[in-house]
């Protein structure tokens, strides 16, 4: 890459603040919400479609992709979830949930039209707008796929801003696999589908393996334009960002280029509890979305 | 600042004159230990002769005042499905704080770094923050005490008042407009040359006192370096992970949140307890992951969010070397002799 350093915008960097973030009376502030849809994926992921009833605050809540926001079920409990579906919709989110714990147990008992309570969104995001005119690597390991479905969602509605987009999605068995319904509209609107998965079953034709052998295939024998100008986001567990993120790096994707989002357990979102600190820094203010350079400087990060 | 002066006996006079409008928090004696040595607390007092000015350290911060181990963030009514959420800051009223040491006060300041003056201010803590009035007071330095490498062994804010005991009168700093009114109430004078003198060889001979130390040069640093050093495995070995450090430490604020519902269901609850890095699920996540596992590896958080990332973050640390949870630790651990062996690169 040419060594030579970006423009910093401090004007667009500082439009980003939202005024929330300094008045103590949004600390607690929550989002009346209601579940208009209840969609099961798989016997375990369960995606729900999430509307902010208050008119006026539906038009204002926006995000960007990679942000997560807080789902509360009063008297049940509040915890961080990623929003997965796309930003040009306000004020309504899809989250795709597993059942996992008492909070989500009982929110897969609750059917449409419960009431529930949002707050957010909050951390960073994919820089989507920095990526236009540039190759998209989108890697996804198990549930991992859920925080990418935003980016993906901003793909399809700005098809014409990227070059080349490749999804890597690999999943245990075949049964994991989530959101199989929309494998053939990502196709159409010429995004190649690669999927692996760690244990076939009989009907099983794709590829059997690790997410590395595709991700292998599809960076073997580019050239140093392809990968110069690829950005890469990765989400998995932890076991995969090490594997994915040092062949990306064996590749030359400019770590600045490759982001990761990572999980933790957020009590407040807003920088106070300390629980998902990494380190010490906070996976709720400087993340969930991290460049790989900064998750490299994070002790325990992956 | 303003200075003055006043005799000792008008201490009593202001205390009173406070009381009789105001709740008034302060350090008693709240019993007696093994050796017969006295165990001091930070109580709400109404008795001037209840007060103990000269205590040596409070086994517990005044933390409940600001940070409760535990309060409720907000209430709900449940009604047919429907529910109505209601948020109370839980604070009753004003509160004066008779007699913090700087130690105590330097931990307000850091405190107020990251729950108020960063994004997100804390309207919970903000609430009994802005209610406070303190009347800070000198100390005579004990053996755990590393506040002075701290640079905490003095404050420079965070207080409205600061009294020092110089014998037969007491000097005093006045940093409010609401002090120096509170203070017209009793008789103060202007300080002469003598008493300034005599100021300055009371700090500069309890300066001598201070044993305990712990050397902060390129600490930050030096822990990132230190990150995989076994001295870690070392005093995680010995870590009960019980969370009393994090207990009496008057910085620690890390939290977890809670809901219940009401036994009559008709209600319900958010309740923010804090919490402690120390203990095993404060890093576990769904699913069951915990990315802190190991005794050492949470010990070891503790030290790093303190010595570094509080560092990184706002240019000094989080703690302010009183000394409490080393003298708490059921295993005896103590931060001057942590840093020493991570500096040392071996452990003790």
């Amino acid at each position: 890459m040419r060594p030579e350093l970006k423009f910093v915008d401090v004007i667009s960097e500082q439009q980003r603040t939202q005024r929330r973030k300094q008045d103590l009376a949004s600390f607690e502030h929550t989002h009346r919400a209601v579940i208009t849809s209840v969609f099961p994926l798989t016997d375990m992921e369960t995606l729900y479609r999430i509307q902010i009833i208050d008119p006026n605050e539906r038009k204002r809540f926006s995000f960007i992709p990679g942000q997560f926001l807080m789902l509360e079920l009063p008297g049940i409990g509040e915890a961080p979830f990623s929003i997965s579906s796309s930003p040009s919709i306000h004020g309504e989110v899809e989250l795709c949930i597993r059942k996992a714990g008492n909070l989500t147990n009982f929110l897969s008992k609750a059917g449409r039209g419960t009431i529930v309570g949002v707050r957010g969104p909050f951390g960073t995001g994919f820089p989507m707008e920095d990526m236009h005119g540039q190759n998209i690597l989108l890697i996804a390991g198990g549930l991992g796929l859920v925080p990418l479905r935003s980016p993906i969602a901003y793909v399809q509605e700005n098809r014409s801003h990227f070059k080349e987009v490749n999804i890597m999605y690999g999943t245990k068995t075949p049964e994991h696999l989530l959101f199989t319904y929309q494998y053939d509209v990502w196709s159409k609107d010429d995004i190649n589908l690669n999927i692996i998965v760690e244990k076939a079953d009989p009907s099983w034709k794709g590829s059997v393996g690790m997410i590395t052998e595709i991700l292998q295939d599809i960076l073997s024998g580019r050239d140093n334009e392809f990968y110069h100008n690829t950005y890469a986001i990765v989400c998995g567990p932890p076991v995969m960002f090490k594997f994915v993120c040092n062949m990306l790096n064996r590749f030359h994707i400019p770590m600045q280029k490759m982001f990761v989002s990572l999980e933790r357990r957020m009590h407040c979102g807003m920088g106070k509890c300390c629980r998902c600190n990494v380190g010490s820094t906070y996976t709720c203010l400087k993340g969930p979305v991290f460049d790989y350079w900064t998750v490299m400087n994070l002790k325990e990060a992956i | 600042m303003i200075f003055r002066v006043f005799e000792k006996k008008e201490l009593k006079n202001l205390f009173e004159i406070l009381a009789a409008h105001n709740k008034i928090v302060g350090p008693v004696e709240a019993g007696r230990d093994k050796h017969g040595e006295p165990v001091y607390a930070f109580s709400e007092v109404s008795d001037f002769n209840a007060l103990r000015l000269g205590y040596t350290a409070t086994k517990l911060p005044a933390k409940r005042y600001f940070l409760p181990f535990q309060e409720n963030l907000s209430t709900y009514t449940v009604e047919d499905g429907e529910w109505q959420k209601s948020i109370d800051y839980n604070v009753s009223g004003p509160l004066i704080f008779f007699g913090l040491h700087s130690c105590d006060i330097n931990a307000l300041n850091k405190l107020d770094k990251v729950l108020l003056h960063s994004i997100y201010p804390m309207p919970y803590y903000a609430a009994k923050r802005k209610n406070m009035f303190i009347i800070g007071t000198d100390c005579a330095p004990q053996p755990f005490c590393f506040c002075r490498s701290m640079s905490s062994d003095t404050a420079l804010h965070g207080f409205d008042m600061f009294i020092t005991d110089l014998g037969t009168k007491y000097f005093v700093e006045i940093l409010t407009d609401t002090a120096y009114n509170f203070l017209k109430h009793i008789r103060t004078e202007e300080p002469k040359e003598k008493d300034h003198i005599l100021y300055m060889k009371t700090v500069s001979a309890r300066n001598k006192k201070f044993t305990a130390q712990v050397d902060t040069t390129d600490l930050a640093k030096i822990l990132d370096m230190e990150f995989q050093s076994d001295v870690w495995k070392h005093w995680g070995d010995i870590c009960l992970s019980c969370g009393t450090c994090s207990n009496v430490c008057p910085t620690c604020y890390c939290y977890g949140v809670e809901e219940t519902v009401d036994i009559d269901l008709k209600g319900a609850k958010k309740t923010k307890m804090l919490h402690s890095c120390n203990l095993i699920d404060f890093a576990e996540v769904a699913g069951g992951h915990n990315f802190r596992p190991e005794r050492h590896s949470r010990l070891k958080y503790r030290y790093y969010h303190k010595h570094r990332g509080f560092v990184e973050a706002f240019e000094e640390s989080l703690c302010v070397g009183c000394g409490r949870c080393g003298e708490s630790c059921l295993a005896g651990i103590n931060v001057p002799e942590v840093i020493a062996s991570v500096r040392g690169g071996k452990s003790k």
